[in-house]
């Protein structure tokens, strides 16, 4: 692989905090290398601020290895940027060329306000996890793991949806903010294993619920949410969603 | 001074005597105690259900922005088990005795016995959640092998374990924040332990949006907030994973035991450059398959794959052949460390040795022909074929080295290095893994008690929920039992006014320097002295410069650091400084008690302690003890041992020849 430098535009969205209006600045980095991360290259950005006296771009990042969720950079008109199935803080620099102007923005949906800059509050995914995203089992009542055999394809089709990393990309990137892929994914993971079974009618009319009181908007089904999402969490889990909801909603 | 509490009795009655004797709190009183979770990890987040699900009235802190996130998340391999599922000879007493040796010598029985017994209710419970491990086709759950043992006990889901077990934590505790049992605060990080009569009775934590200091009251006070690595600044840790809570409570009079004793995992993908932020994990779990290897010649030009077998040095499997690649990770890292020195390094840097699949996607090729009847199968068809089976099992690690490296893993071999992974020490805690300070508790990796000098790969994500699912919600109701009377204290006592000034101050303090350099430039600094003097290997010389530079570093961070913005707003550079403060401190405290210890134990290489073939050499008559420190003050700290006894296990010369 070859390495090389590059000099770069950045069009970035400043916003001091939710109460305020935010706007596009632009900023100039230079010397970044084709090996950098994303947001590495957003920390030379920062450093290079704080020494002329600005204010660094707030943004949140974590685990910096793709999987805690914490990215949220819409990057070129796409969430987390133009590599499919990748977060942002797992994109490098060698997508970009020299000379190239990069903008950047936060996710934009009603339901996750602006904290500031490229931050936003994504607390209400947490909420429609408590609406129902869960098995009701109290510490030490399980029986042995292995009483309960789960035939591999529901188990790897449970683990595919479980995979979502809760990041928002899906939302961002719909013209509806609409959280289907998200509320799906979790119905899903849950839905397929008898562990779920349960309360399989009751967690699906409680997330969905959760999820309009939100404000997120409803589901276009034009799959920008499938193609942005890191984990590739496939669209059909929300076919598997409308099909649990409406089971559930004829065993009322 | 350190009263251990281990129950007496045969080891392997110990905890269930426990048990059947501690104190009990009723339900009608456990309403009425509050408990505070700081970190929602494997450890905090298990811990916070549980104590919810018993009734005590929980509050739970997380510095990121949901609970979700917390750095448990990024763990990839796998969580073990003594579950004997296939048959190889494990059992309780074989996890126990791995463990222990896999720590060298340097872990409390009786505390890693309970660690082993709890092993198997984990799998029972986390199956019982939903969390989706991987299953063989008859739908029984499968199992893989880690470093350091000669059984398959490793449970697993993909290279995600840690995010699906994670997950199902977090599931279990927003459960308890729907029914009101818990309160969660996320983007909330506690910057101190608030002491009223010796008694841990609360903390002043930050809301990081806002910015303003909140007092909250507790019974009792868990610290679930895991290790210290990133005081290397390079590691596998997450940008945000920091000391800060263990520091304060330090400070507060809690010990800090075996700081010294940090973990270097072997297989890392290299650094790139300057710029690098964090380094990324390789799951051990490739070690399962993959062979590790450096060219047999100096300065070999060509690439690694038109080097021919018998030119290549498989250095793991010709040093230790009853565990080949499969040795521990103090071992593999040094070994590592030991052919790049000798420079037989690969790639640009010469920092780096080879990690191939090349040998494993053949061997499952020829197993698929096989499965599938396959007659006379073409070479590319076996390899297609085999690199189907790498992809199922380690698909999501070979994108994400792809991601990095802009290389193929599939057709070149990955270029691996060790890199600062986790931490053994941690905050001294009994074996009901209470602190020195009354109320105070210390779960997961931010407690020292259960891996020795070296901690055995899938032993981590065991030790989080052993302590919390199985551990807390028995010795917790043993210290609440007697709280019973106290009621809750109004924060506006004086304890909790002076502990909240005192941190405004601090913060003030930070802002008010105006420097000119930035908090990442002094961590940067910090992480590289302690890196070069007390990393991978260390002697006495480099040690007491280390301790030099540390403090004179911190006299710099303290007269010329530049925090930009505000206090009362979201400012992730400030929270970053109260961080990297604490680091500084810590730092030298790491080489203090490395220079203390006079021998090479695990991950603790002492260069003047080693065998003639360079293996670790112990010191047991001398330092077969917990280092435990007590702050004193400003560079000023007082040595506590707690001897350790072993009464079932003889140590011995660790040897996976």
């Amino acid at each position: 692989m070859e390495h090389y430098n590059m000099n770069l535009n950045l069009k970035v969205w400043r916003q001091k905090n939710k109460n305020t209006k935010g706007a596009f600045k632009m900023y100039r980095v230079e010397n970044i290398s084709s090996e950098m991360s994303f947001l590495e290259m957003f920390d030379v950005l920062n450093e290079q601020l704080i020494k002329d006296g600005d204010d660094p771009v707030t943004f949140d990042h974590d685990c910096r290895e793709g999987i805690c969720g914490s990215c949220s950079m819409y990057i070129n008109g796409k969430p987390h940027g133009p590599w499919q199935a990748n977060t942002t803080c797992q994109l490098h620099m060698r997508a970009f060329k020299d000379g190239d102007t990069i903008v950047v923005e936060p996710w934009r949906a009603d339901a996750f306000p602006v904290i500031k800059d490229l931050m936003v509050d994504r607390s209400a995914f947490d909420r429609i996890i408590q609406a129902g995203g869960f098995i009701s089992v109290n510490t030490g009542n399980a029986v042995d793991g292995n009483t309960l055999p789960i035939e591999k394809q529901k188990a790897d089709d449970a683990f595919a949806a479980a995979m979502c990393i809760g990041c928002g990309a899906c939302v961002a990137a719909c013209k509806n903010s609409s959280a289907m892929l998200f509320l799906s994914a979790k119905v899903s993971h849950l839905a397929l294993l008898p562990q779920g079974a349960p309360e399989r009618t009751t967690r699906v009319q409680n997330m969905v619920a959760q999820m309009d009181k939100e404000g997120f908007g409803s589901c276009t089904n034009t799959g920008a949410c499938e193609a942005t999402c890191p984990k590739e969490i496939s669209i059909t889990n929300i076919a598997r969603l409308n099909s649990e909801y409406i089971a559930a909603s004829f065993a009322d | 001074m350190l009263n251990s509490k281990i129950p007496a009795g045969n080891l392997e009655k110990k905890w269930e005597d426990y048990k059947g004797h501690c104190k009990l709190v009723n339900p009608a009183n456990k309403r009425k105690l509050e408990v505070i979770v700081v970190g929602t990890g494997l450890a905090g987040a298990s811990a916070a259900a549980s104590l919810g699900e018993l009734g005590y009235k929980v509050k739970a802190f997380c510095f990121q922005d949901s609970p979700r996130r917390a750095h448990s998340i990024a763990a990839q391999g796998g969580i073990n088990a003594a579950k004997n599922y296939q048959n190889d000879g494990d059992s309780v007493f074989r996890l126990f005795y791995d463990t222990i040796k896999g720590g060298d010598y340097r872990a409390r029985e009786a505390n890693v016995h309970r660690l082993a017994e709890v092993s198997v209710n984990i799998i029972d419970q986390c199956v019982a959640q939903g969390v989706p491990f991987a299953r063989e086709y008859g739908g029984l759950l499968s199992n893989r092998s880690f470093g350091g043992t000669q059984v398959q006990r490793t449970f697993y889901a993909a290279g995600q374990t840690g995010q699906q077990l994670l997950i199902g934590a977090y599931q279990a505790l927003e459960r308890q924040v729907a029914l009101g049992n818990v309160k969660m605060y996320s983007r909330h990080e506690m910057l101190e332990v608030v002491k009223i009569d010796g008694k841990a009775r609360g903390i002043i934590a930050r809301d990081l949006v806002s910015g303003n200091l909140e007092k909250h009251f507790g019974h009792a006070v868990l610290l679930c907030t895991g290790g210290y690595g990133n005081v290397f600044y390079l590691s596998t840790n997450a940008m945000g994973s920091n000391v800060t809570a263990a520091w304060k409570a330090h400070r507060q009079g809690a010990l800090f035991s075996n700081p010294c004793f940090t973990q270097i995992h072997p297989t890392c993908i290299p650094v790139s450059g300057d710029h690098q932020s964090k380094l990324t994990l390789m799951s051990e779990s490739l070690r399962n398959d993959g062979r590790i290897w450096v060219p047999k010649n100096l300065n070999e030009t060509r690439k690694a794959v038109d080097i021919p077998e018998e030119e290549r040095d498989y250095y793991l499997e010709r040093r230790y052949p009853a565990f080949g690649n499969l040795v521990p990770r103090d071992v593999a890292s040094r070994a590592a460390k030991e052919r790049c020195d000798a420079g037989y390094g690969v790639g640009t840097s010469k920092q780096a040795v080879y990690l191939d699949y090349a040998a494993a996607i053949e061997r499952y090729g020829k197993i698929e022909v096989g499965k599938q009847g396959i007659e006379n199968a073409s070479k590319e068809t076996i390899i297609a074929l085999g690199k189907e089976v790498v992809k199922e099992k380690y698909g999501n690690l070979f994108d994400m080295y792809a991601k990095i490296t802009g290389e193929d893993p599939y057709e070149v071999p990955m270029r691996i290095y060790p890199a600062v992974h986790y931490t053994m020490g941690g905050l001294w805690v009994d074996y009901e893994l209470q602190t020195t300070v009354p109320g105070l508790y210390a779960l997961g990796e931010a407690n020292f008690s259960d891996h020795g000098a070296n901690r055995l790969g899938a032993s981590a994500l065991m030790q989080g929920l052993a302590d919390g699912y199985f551990v807390i919600p028995y010795t917790i109701g043993n210290y609440l039992a007697d709280e019973i009377y106290s009621k809750g204290v109004d924060t506006n006592h004086p304890a909790f006014e002076e502990a909240e000034k005192a941190v405004l101050a601090r913060i003030e303090k930070l802002m008010s320097i105006k420097g000119t350099q930035t908090v990442e430039s002094f961590h940067k600094r910090l992480g590289k002295i302690i890196w070069d003097k007390c990393g991978m290997a260390r002697n006495a010389e480099g040690l007491k410069q280390a301790i030099a530079e540390v403090q004179a570093l911190k006299k710099e961070f303290w007269s010329d650091v530049r925090i930009p913005g505000e206090i009362n707003e979201m400012n992730p550079e400030l929270d970053k400084a109260n961080r990297v403060a604490d680091f500084i401190e810590l730092g030298e405290l790491m080489c203090i008690d490395a220079l203390n210890r006079n021998e090479s134990c695990g991950g603790h290489f002492r260069e003047e302690y080693q065998t003639e073939d360079g293996e670790a050499l112990r010191d047991d008559e001398n330092f077969m003890y917990v280092a435990s420190w007590e702050f004193k003050g400003e560079h000023n700290w007082e040595l506590h041992k707690e001897e350790l006894k072993y009464e079932v296990i003889k140590p011995s010369q660790r040897n996976y020849k």
